[in-house]
């Protein structure tokens, strides 16, 4: 760190840190020991002593079928809610950056959906699709499609992604629409000058110019997707059905709390804990690379 | 010449009105699951469990809104905002304060341990508390901070990154400042309330926007924590005022109860929106 005029005294910086650190060490670090710890055992079924396992719980974790089936859900699932909100998001942005007058009122409009919990977010797809009094579901049903997300895994694991993919869209516009915004005039009128009409101005300038923001948000939707989203889960489908939408964290939820399976539960923990370890070194990479945008 | 360059890249033309289009088309789409929402707050339940549910609010607005305010379905809707609102700001402020004091510590500084310090809070990112739900769900239990404030707040209070954006902030401070309020033989609390303070306010109003937000719209966290109705918050409570069996939902009231819930977040970001995409963007850098 640079060089900085100072102050004195040892005490005092202590003082001001130690909050922090207490927080920390309380909330954070003791808990996520304890999850090291209780992953390396097994408890009794009456909680009264456990035995030492070592990997006992993570051989047993990756041999479950159903947590293997998990990591494939959490895959899908954050692929396609980053998909499913990037790209009506990049075009919504184009679509604003075209507009001299009048985006700011659209910006206005679209950053609602930022605002609204993802729990709240559930509830209202699920309010539309709801197999009995849903308007969409209602109307699928009249142009002879049988809309059935509590039965059909598909058709849940789509709900679960479009609620939450809505949200984001908000999100993911801003940046885009910044990035957009920050492209020289001089190279888009280079282009022009040479007679490259608007699209293929897109594809073959623009586009590569927006490619870091693009790669940033992609990584930001994906940690979103693993870890915020369990209130769209949880109220849409609890994880069903058949354990279709149930991704990483939401099964350390239902295994640790509705299961109470604690050392399967700790296990899942500590891999989820390297999983974000590996998204965050990811990020920082990236950032450390980024310029502008 | 400029000016015609200007006007083959510039936006006029036959192109403009389809950008409208496009761009109302995508509002509309995007708008459309709230006002939904919004006209089922506004309609009786027959109205709605007999599909297809009507596009144009209803006169029944007052009583749909009183009912989940003041009576609800486990508790009043009112209790579960005041809640909310308690914790939000409880974790916004609390989040504020104790990264500014940490900030200010690290970048005025040297003390032992100030690196080791200063990792510990940065690592914290890696700690979502999707991971540690147990465990920590454990340590809350055993303060007997179940169903109180303390145990909604305190877990989610440490914040790596509105420390680190604060020591960024405090590092472009200059030097010439401290070295100024050192000489006239201020202590470092008058120079950090005197000068680091009134010249962190726009930052400190971004990240509160940003605070707010993500305080408010927590869900696993008071799902676990409070049991009792009389704790619930306004989002996670939502979940519970569905029936457990087959009984069909009082959906009036769960919408007007989901329309509630969105109104102080979106006002915040809606009329604080320089403030908010300033935060966001600070907040992700």
């Amino acid at each position: 760190m640079n060089q900085r005029v100072t102050f004195r005294g040892w005490w005092l910086p202590i003082l001001l840190i130690a909050p922090q650190v207490l927080v920390s060490a309380v909330f954070f670090y003791y808990p996520a020991g304890q999850a090291i710890w209780q992953s390396l055992f097994i408890p009794d079924p009456f909680g009264l002593s456990s035995r030492f396992v070592g990997l006992g719980n993570f051989e047993f974790l990756f041999s479950d079928k159903y947590y293997r089936a998990s990591f494939l859900t959490t895959a899908v699932f954050s692929i396609l809610v980053s998909l499913c909100s990037m790209i009506p998001a990049l075009f919504l942005a184009v679509m604003a950056d075209r507009l001299i007058k009048g985006s700011g009122v659209y910006r206005t409009m679209l950053i609602w959906p930022y605002a609204v919990a993802p729990a709240i977010a559930g509830v209202l797809w699920l309010f539309m699709f709801n197999t009995r009094v849903g308007i969409v579901s209602w109307y699928l049903g009249h142009l002879g499609y049988d809309w059935n997300h509590v039965l059909n895994g598909g058709e849940a694991m789509g709900l679960v992604v479009i609620a939450s993919a809505w949200g984001r869209i908000s999100y993911n516009f801003l940046f885009f629409l910044a990035a957009l915004q920050a492209v020289p005039r001089s190279v888009i009128e280079a282009a022009a000058i040479d007679g490259a009409r608007f699209w293929k101005r897109f594809w073959t300038i623009v586009l590569p110019l927006l490619s870091p923001i693009a790669f940033f948000l992609l990584v930001v939707n994906i940690v979103y997707s693993f870890f915020e989203t369990f209130g769209v889960i949880h109220t849409i489908t609890s994880g069903g059905p058949q354990q279709s939408t149930t991704v990483l964290v939401y099964k350390v939820f239902s295994d640790g709390f509705v299961g109470q399976d604690l050392g399967s539960s700790a296990a899942q923990s500590v891999v989820l804990l390297f999983v974000v370890g590996l998204l965050t070194i990811i990020q920082f990479k990236y950032i450390e690379k980024r310029v502008h945008y | 010449m400029a000016k015609d360059i200007h006007g083959m890249v510039e936006k006029r033309g036959s192109g403009l009105w389809l950008t409208h289009v496009f761009m109302i088309l995508g509002v509309l789409i995007i708008f459309f699951p709230i006002w939904l929402a919004f006209v089922a707050s506004t309609v009786t339940q027959p109205e709605i469990v007999k599909p297809p549910m009507p596009l144009w609010p209803g006169d029944q607005l007052w009583e749909n809104y009183s009912k989940a305010l003041f009576s609800g379905i486990n508790v009043p809707v009112s209790t579960m905002l005041v809640n909310s609102f308690i914790m939000a700001i409880s974790i916004a402020v609390g989040k504020i304060i104790i990264s500014l004091l940490s900030a200010f510590a690290i970048v005025y500084f040297r003390f032992p341990g100030r690196n080791f310090f200063f990792w510990m809070i940065f690592l914290t990112l890696m700690l979502p508390v999707e991971v540690r739900i147990v465990p920590t769900y454990e340590v809350v239990a055993s303060f007997g901070m179940l169903n109180s404030y303390g145990g909604l707040i305190f877990p989610l209070i440490a914040s790596a990154t509105a420390t680190f954006l604060f020591r960024q902030f405090f590092l472009t401070i200059p030097d010439e400042l401290a070295e100024a309020s050192r000489v006239d033989g201020a202590s470092p609390m008058r120079f950090f309330l005197d000068i680091v303070l009134p010249m962190s306010r726009t930052n400190i109003a971004a990240l509160f926007v940003i605070l707010f937000i993500y305080g408010w719209n927590q869900y696993l966290w008071p799902l676990l924590i409070t049991t009792e109705p009389e704790m619930n918050t306004i989002v996670m409570g939502i979940k519970q005022m569905f029936p457990s069996g087959d009984d069909v939902a009082e959906w009036p009231v769960i919408m007007a109860t989901s329309i509630l819930a969105m109104i102080p977040p979106v006002i915040v970001v809606v009329s604080m929106q320089r403030l908010f995409i300033r935060g966001l963007v600070d907040s992700e850098k």
